[in-house]
């Protein structure tokens, strides 16, 4: 039975309430410390082999007869008028089938361009090649217009210059405040202030955005590398004005994303035009250089921070004014201010953010957007304060350590955040960083702490079906996709639980608006947490229906019956009846569908994720490189379903961390507003050689007033304090304290020019 | 097996790019296509061939998700015209598994969790091959080194690691099955 009711969401570090449909009345939460039968082991990816094959096919890899390839004519000044637009050469160049421009179509290609990347034009033609050869006979006239890419704000004030254009924001700009920050700095015994900056960082998914679209008369399949196969259908609905159950989206397998595909975009649409005008298949797949220029980006940002606290470390104060350089859209900035509002206990608290709007490719999150560029000023100045104090840089976060939700004053449904320290001490041996012993001036070594906190719990609406076979195998449509992460297999080992078969007897269908209920975008880290408790339900009832049936074969009453690891079993006998198998074969064809939906949150508490990271590096004086020797990770996030899948977001996001910390940086020539390194060559991405040792673990005990699953999200988590962990051990190691990201060599070497080992403040 | 490379035959005064008749070797069999000079290697499997496990990321050499091995030396198929590897023995991971049996550097991949969204997978199953297949005993730092020309963004690399080291065990318990002549040891 399907009801409305008004439950609460965490999404991406801002809590709104909102309407969902949901299910019946939900199961209690496997109780926490019970061992379970599939649910918390380390099962290997159920489509393994696919991935390991070839034969996973990405959207880059479907083929279809006739298919066209398309390419887009991209502006290549940062702010420019379309004056004049010429497509007959390109037009008239042979295997060329189709032009689209602002010509043809004004709400897709407009006719003011807002960065160097935007869409001007696209063509489909026979092949790739033609497409490219083509593209360029396209003839525009442009009127350059005046632009900007600059995120500084005022000098004095920390707000945006009067020349900076400010993001059109309902709550511009976004302002918290709770407590009294004057009273909070007057109390305070000692203040220290920064200014930070972070860099443009990219996604820079192995898989580049796009699509194929394929219609049949006024029916479009759309097969797109999206985090969010419904959010595409919509858009592609709304723009074509077609019902949903004409616009069918698929992406079965899905090339990396990391927030950046959480959107749709006009690539669907472009793909869908040329599609419609030629009567064929279109496929408009990005190149690597389009993937960095127009895609989205970690927003840059700059973010004056003050901290005010007592001698003993306790804060009183916490002042943060943050300029978000949102590029050329305004949406999505909002949690800059998130870490220092939530991470500590502090009555006053003040966070000021401001986007400005800029002639850069527009602003999509990534990976725990808002905390990453939040987390490293407040980590930072955290241990900077425990400097002046002489605090241990650990003991100045748990003497801050809150207990209850400082935004709110809920109770946590967990927090074990003081034992993610404690483990976390322990397993990089944190007493070491008193006792390092540099012999040489060159290689110097340096231990550092971060703490984070994020979202991650889930909640309506996400639904499921499960569908039960008459051979005793069982299929699963959790109406959402599988970004990379694993839910696939942990789908797979919820539903294996539930109805007591193997897992390997269990297929999962995911990525298909034709084949599945609704799902949620993979986004948030709210995956798991959101559809795993309904595959839960959906299992639940489909096993009730299946016991059902089976007393009836039995000549039982259906609440004595029990499926355990394919044998049928009756209340109070010690060996199985028969195996399921030999059963169902008794009974003819059939067809079980269990469905499931995610519950309401429940009301009055608050459900976050939390961590700590310890980063020990090695800075070499001379050359400025710096090793992260070991990273050790501990996060607490809810039960743990699957280690080794669990182990792996962990790893994956750490060594994000260490790109975003030491080497990633979009640079944007601030005289041109282009773009200067829109490829894998020079936009460094850690390789297998840049990456530390990494130790992640997990506090894994189950947070049961989360979800009925009692496990929370951990694809984001791990990102945010990665940085600040690996900036605060260079300041150990080093003595100087870096304000911007990334820390590169080139930044070391001139820090230690200018400061030598003495020790100081690098901008 | 050889094969017998087709003369390519350039008309006069063409500046276009027209199409030649070009064979390549192909995972053993052989394939007679009509591509342009200008077609990569990569293109040439992806289009023309349908063979769409090496992925195109970077198109220019960067990222190693094209890798392939052409006469077992790992080449990024990106960066190398078709027409340069006629005669020459290509293997793509289409050719590493023999139907539902998995090559061991494969099976490793899906025990140590290997990959992620798996976009680079393939590219770093050849790239190991190449490694092994030289070098069957690699230390730790021989295998970062001969993986470092092969990005993925998801931070799968400690794994990936264990994977080659796995297989490199597996590859040696194979190997000297080969030289009594046992064909399943047969890994090339």
């Amino acid at each position: 039975m399907a009801k409305l009711i008004k439950s609460k969401l965490n999404w991406e570090g801002t809590t709104f309430e909102r309407m969902s449909v949901v299910g019946d009345e939900e199961p209690a939460a496997w109780p926490a410390g019970e061992q379970l039968n599939y649910v918390g082991k380390s099962y290997p990816r159920v489509d393994g082999f696919q991935r390991v094959t070839g034969l996973a096919k990405y959207t880059f890899d479907i083929q279809l007869p006739g298919m066209l390839y398309a390419r887009v004519l991209r502006s290549p000044y940062p702010h420019a008028r379309v004056k004049q637009i010429d497509v007959s050469k390109a037009q008239e160049f042979p295997g060329v089938r189709s032009v689209i421009s602002s010509l043809n179509d004004g709400d897709v290609f407009s006719n003011v361009l807002q960065f160097a990347g935007d869409e001007v034009a696209a063509l489909a033609a026979d092949n790739d090649d033609i497409a490219e050869d083509a593209i360029n006979l396209i003839k525009v006239e442009y009127e350059i217009l005046p632009f900007n890419t600059d995120t500084e704000p005022h000098p004095v004030s920390g707000k945006p210059q009067d020349n900076q254009t400010v993001a059109p924001l309902d709550d511009h700009p976004r302002i918290y405040r709770r407590g009294n920050i004057q009273k909070g700095f007057q109390e305070a015994d000692v203040i220290v202030e920064e200014t930070f900056r972070t860099q443009f960082a990219l996604h820079n998914s192995l898989e580049t955005h796009g699509a194929v679209a394929s219609w049949k008369g006024d029916e479009l399949t759309v097969w797109e590398s999206t985090q969010s196969i419904y959010n595409v259908q919509r858009y592609v609905a709304e723009y074509f004005k077609l019902p949903l159950n004409k616009i069918r989206v698929i992406c079965e397998y899905m090339g990396g994303g990391f927030g950046s595909k959480q959107s749709s975009g006009k690539w669907s649409l472009m793909a869908a035009l040329l599609a419609r005008e030629t009567g064929r298949p279109v496929q408009l797949m990005l190149t690597r250089e389009e993937e960095n220029l127009a895609t989205g980006h970690r927003a840059p940002t700059v973010q004056k921070l003050k901290l005010g606290a007592k001698n003993d470390g306790t804060l009183t104060a916490i002042d943060l004014v943050a300029t978000v350089n949102v590029g050329a859209n305004g949406s999505g900035a909002r949690a800059v201010g998130g870490s220092c509002q939530s991470m500590y206990k502090c009555p006053n608290v003040q966070t000021e953010v401001h986007s400005v709007l800029t002639n850069t490719g527009p602003h999509g999150s990534f990976r725990a957007p808002g905390y990453v560029e939040g987390a490293f000023p407040l980590e930072s100045l955290m241990d900077e304060l425990a400097k002046r104090l002489k605090i241990d840089p650990m003991d100045i976060r748990m003497k801050n350590y809150a207990l209850t939700d400082p935004t709110t004053g809920q109770n946590y449904s967990a927090k074990h955040l003081d034992k993610c320290y404690q483990r976390g001490a322990e397993l990089i041996g944190w007493s070491h960083r008193l006792s390092i012993n540099d012999k040489s001036p060159v290689l110097r070594h340096g231990y550092g702490i971060a703490s984070q906190t994020w979202g991650g719990g889930g909640g309506p609406p996400a639904f499921a079906w499960v569908r039960l076979n008459s051979d005793g195998t069982a299929e699963v449509n959790p109406g959402s996709q599988d970004i990379g992460t694993g839910v696939k297999t942990v789908f797979a080992q919820i539903a294996a639980e539930e109805l007591g078969l193997e897992p390997d007897k269990i297929i999962v269908h995911i990525g298909d608006t034709a084949q599945g209920p609704f799902g949620p975008g993979s986004g948030g880290s709210m995956t798991l947490a959101s559809v795993g408790p309904a595959v839960r339900q959906a299992a639940i009832d489909a096993r009730k229906q299946l016991y059902e049936v089976i007393s009836g074969y039995f000549e039982v009453p259906a609440d004595q019956i029990q499926i355990r690891k394919g044998h049928v079993y009756v209340l109070g006998e010690k060996k199985p009846r028969i195996s399921l198998q030999n059963t169902l074969r008794q009974l003819g064809e059939f067809t079980i569908i269990g469905r499931g939906a995610r519950g309401a949150n429940r009301d009055g508490i608050a459900v976050p994720t939390f961590g700590a990271q310890f980063a020990e590096v090695e800075v070499n004086t001379i050359t400025g490189e710096v090793k992260v020797q070991r990273l050790v990770a501990v996060h607490d996030v809810g039960r743990i379903m699957n280690p080794v899948v669990a182990k792996g977001q962990v790893a994956g996001a750490v060594i994000q961390g260490v790109g975003y910390a030491l080497t990633e940086e979009r640079i944007i020539d601030r005289s041109t507003g282009i773009v200067l390194n829109p490829n894998l060559e020079d936009y460094f991405l850690p390789t297998s050689l840049d990456i530390p040792a990494i130790d992640s673990n997990f506090i894994d005990e189950s947070d049961i007033d989360a979800n009925i699953l009692g496990a929370k999200g951990i694809g984001e988590p791990p990102i945010i304090p990665t940085a600040p962990a690996i900036a605060n051990a260079i300041a150990q190691a080093i003595g100087v304290r870096f304000l911007s990201l990334p820390i590169t060599r080139a930044k070391i070497v001139e820090a230690l020019q200018t400061t030598g080992i003495a020790g100081g403040v690098y901008p | 097996m050889t094969s017998t490379p087709t003369k390519i035959q350039f008309k006069d005064n063409v500046h276009g790019p027209d199409k030649v008749p070009i064979t390549l070797n192909v995972n053993g069999s052989f394939y007679t296509l009509e591509i342009e000079p200008r077609r990569t290697l990569l293109d040439a499997l992806r289009f023309d061939l349908n063979m769409t496990g090496s992925k195109k990321v970077c198109g220019m050499g960067e990222c190693g998700a094209c890798t392939v091995l052409l006469d077992g030396k790992a080449v990024y198929s990106c960066l190398t015209l078709a027409i340069e590897c006629e005669g020459h023995k290509i293997l793509t991971i289409e050719g590493l598994s023999q139907g539902q049996n998995l090559d061991p550097i494969q099976k490793s991949f899906i025990d140590e969790e290997a990959s992620q969204c798996g976009f680079c997978t393939s590219g770093q199953i050849m790239s190991i091959k190449a490694l092994l297949d030289n070098n069957p005993d690699p230390t730790p730092e021989e295998i970062r080194r001969a993986m470092s020309g092969n990005i993925c963004r998801c931070g799968a690399y400690l794994n990936i690691f264990k994977a080659a080291t796995k297989a490199a065990a597996d590859y040696r318990k194979q190997r000297p099955a080969k030289k009594n002549g046992n064909k399943n040891g047969e890994i090339d």
